[in-house]
């Protein structure tokens, strides 16, 4: 199946969740961690998935993205059930349409900037200088251009943060996901990578995923998904009242 | 990708640097010590090659190497003379005999008595002096391993005398010979006068050295003389290779530098194992992110293969370079004297390499593909 040419169906949900339960295995016992999850994310939003530590939100968006196997239900993204494709394909489909951005960055420490942002354009084989050209161009967007040929550990968190945005977003995926983007910056970095973020990552043809529990930046939500044990206790624009 | 994979190990200088060391002092020594084992070995057959005119050696049919023979009677020359196909026959003896230097000092030589009218029977290649000087009376001509065992002070060792068994000896020559097993001095002297300094018994004939005639096979030739003369004839390939079975079969050489290969291949796989799944671990995170990103296991092997293919590489070149150094450095000293690296001991190596490398790297790269992408986000 040619993963490439996902996304030309706008009008459908971008992720469509229905049934979706996970167990894990804890010595003898199994633990349900998410219980019959039924939601939809938005193209054009910028979605918060919000939750104490443990109420599964992270383990809701593994399965979102397809990087971790649901025990019941099924995920649609831009309108392929994710979870029957083969692992081949499923590799290439997270390559090709969607985008990570991870809380300690996993940048490479010995490649520069550049390098490091244009890595989802190298596995997909684009040459090596093409890729870098094109990843310079976001980083420039992303007010880090000129550190484009600096290593990681030059750079400060919130400039690295911001590679890892760039290293999401220049392959152009059609689905971002962002596991607590801010939790290691602090308060007017937090905020400037989320402006930022809304800036580059928000597009109509384009969700946007973003778990965290820093209460600092509920305010730019287009969405709140609240969890609570596994089980989705609140959707709206806003966190409700008590949280 | 595979650009990255080099760049994720070059970036780790610590462990990069580690890993070569590792296969590089596994190749140097798993190398060395073969090249050292086979050069040893082969010393056994020092005095086949010292005498390289000889096309069959014809011997009692208890002797076994040319150090390990049983005299034959003078008649033995004539009957190999006798044989159809033999184009010469010269006596050869070789003998044990102290001998003490004009300083006092005693030392056990090995007397080796060559034709008295060709000759045959010396090292192809004199070091000092010409083969001619042994015409000369009492005149004897010493291997240049020799020359630095009695006379470590010396600018020379022509002229000098010996008392060699009670006679005198004069050194008029200095051989370029290979050095023997033991790196015993070896004197080389005309056979009627070897007999005069080497006391024995009836029979002194320790070897008829042969040259087939002209159209004659050393093998068919050799199998003529056994089945007429009733003695041992051999070629000069096979009793080369009996000299060196004998040092294998009855030294524990074999057995000490098998330890000590065995030991750099253990090594290899100690040092490169615990350092590549090391190097492995501390970037499990990133090849967590790459799988999550979507990069397939297919091509996080290939990144690895490649990591250890570089590392292998230059820790192996690095390893032979040093044992190239090592032989080339120590060529002055009599031990290593015409010690050479066999174009097999270098494969050998690689192949241990490669063996250190896959078992290395299978244990390794268990981790990075058991690793889920999810674990990216934990």
């Amino acid at each position: 199946m040619d993963t490439s040419t996902i996304g030309n169906r706008a009008s459908e949900a971008a992720i469509c969740a229905r049934g979706i339960a996970r167990d894990f295995e804890a010595g003898q016992t199994t633990i349900r961690v998410l219980h019959e999850i039924d939601t939809e994310i938005r193209a054009g939003e910028m979605t918060y998935v919000v939750g104490e530590s443990g109420s599964g939100k992270t383990t809701l968006i593994s399965i979102m993205c397809g990087i971790l196997w649901p025990t019941e239900g099924e995920v649609k993204v831009f309108g392929t059930d994710i979870y029957k494709l083969s692992d081949t394909e499923l590799v290439n489909f997270r390559l090709n349409n969607i985008g990570f951005i991870f809380q300690q960055y996993n940048l490479i420490p010995s490649i520069d900037v550049a390098s490091n942002a244009a890595v989802p354009l190298i596995a997909q084989g684009v040459p090596r200088a093409e890729a870098r050209e094109r990843a310079k161009v976001l980083l420039d967007k992303l007010n880090i251009g000129n550190q484009a040929d600096k290593l990681p550990r030059q750079l400060s968190g919130g400039q690295q943060q911001r590679v890892a945005i760039a290293r999401a977003l220049v392959h152009e995926p059609r689905l971002v996901v962002c596991d607590e983007p801010t939790a290691a910056l602090d308060a007017s970095s937090g905020r400037r990578v989320m402006d930022l973020l809304r800036e580059v990552a928000v597009a109509p043809d384009r969700a946007c995923i973003i778990v965290t529990h820093d209460n600092r930046i509920f305010d730019l939500a287009d969405r709140i998904i609240v969890l609570e044990d596994g089980r989705i206790t609140h959707d709206g624009k806003e966190m409700p009242d008590g949280h | 990708m595979l650009w990255i994979a080099i760049r994720m190990l070059t970036g780790d200088a610590q462990k990069f640097y580690g890993l070569l060391f590792g296969i590089g002092f596994s190749t140097l020594l798993i190398t060395q010590q073969m090249t050292i084992f086979v050069n040893l070995v082969e010393r056994g057959a020092s005095g086949v090659y010292n005498a390289p005119e000889a096309e069959v050696w014809v011997m009692d049919p208890v002797s076994r190497t040319t150090d390990v023979s049983y005299a034959m009677p003078g008649t033995a020359l004539d009957r190999v003379r006798s044989v159809p196909g033999v184009e010469w026959a010269v006596p050869h003896l070789r003998a044990v005999a102290n001998v003490r230097t004009k300083d006092g000092d005693l030392e056990g030589v090995g007397i080796v008595g060559v034709d008295d009218a060709t000759l045959i029977g010396l090292p192809e290649r004199m070091a000092m002096g010409d083969k001619s000087v042994l015409f000369a009376p009492d005149s004897v001509v010493i291997d240049d391993v020799g020359t630095t065992r009695l006379f470590p002070d010396a600018d020379s060792a022509l002229g000098e005398r010996l008392e060699l068994n009670d006679q005198r000896a004069v050194i008029r020559g200095i051989s370029d010979a290979i050095p023997s097993f033991t790196s015993t001095v070896v004197l080389y002297t005309r056979y009627s006068s070897a007999l005069n300094f080497v006391p024995g018994t009836r029979n002194r004939l320790s070897f008829v050295l042969v040259g087939v005639s002209e159209g004659q096979t050393p093998e068919a030739v050799a199998a003529r003389i056994e089945a007429e003369t009733g003695l041992k004839a051999e070629t000069r390939e096979e009793f080369a290779q009996a000299g060196v079975n004998f040092i294998i079969e009855n030294t524990g050489i074999p057995t000490n530098f098998g330890i000590t290969v065995f030991l750099g291949f253990v090594v290899g796989i100690a040092i490169v194992g615990l350092t590549f799944s090391l190097f492995l671990r501390d970037n499990i995170k990133q090849f967590g992110a790459l799988k999550a990103i979507g990069v397939t296991n297919a091509k996080i092997v290939q990144m690895v293969g490649v990591q250890a293919g570089m590392v292998g590489l230059i820790g192996y070149a690095l390893g032979v370079i040093g044992t190239v150094a090592f032989i080339k450095g120590f060529s002055t000293n009599p031990f290593f004297k015409g010690f050479y690296i066999p174009w097999q001991i270098p494969l050998i190596s690689l192949a241990a390499v490669v063996v250190i490398l896959a078992i290395t790297g299978l244990i390794a790269i268990r981790s990075v593909l058991n690793t889920e992408p999810a674990s990216v986000f934990r």
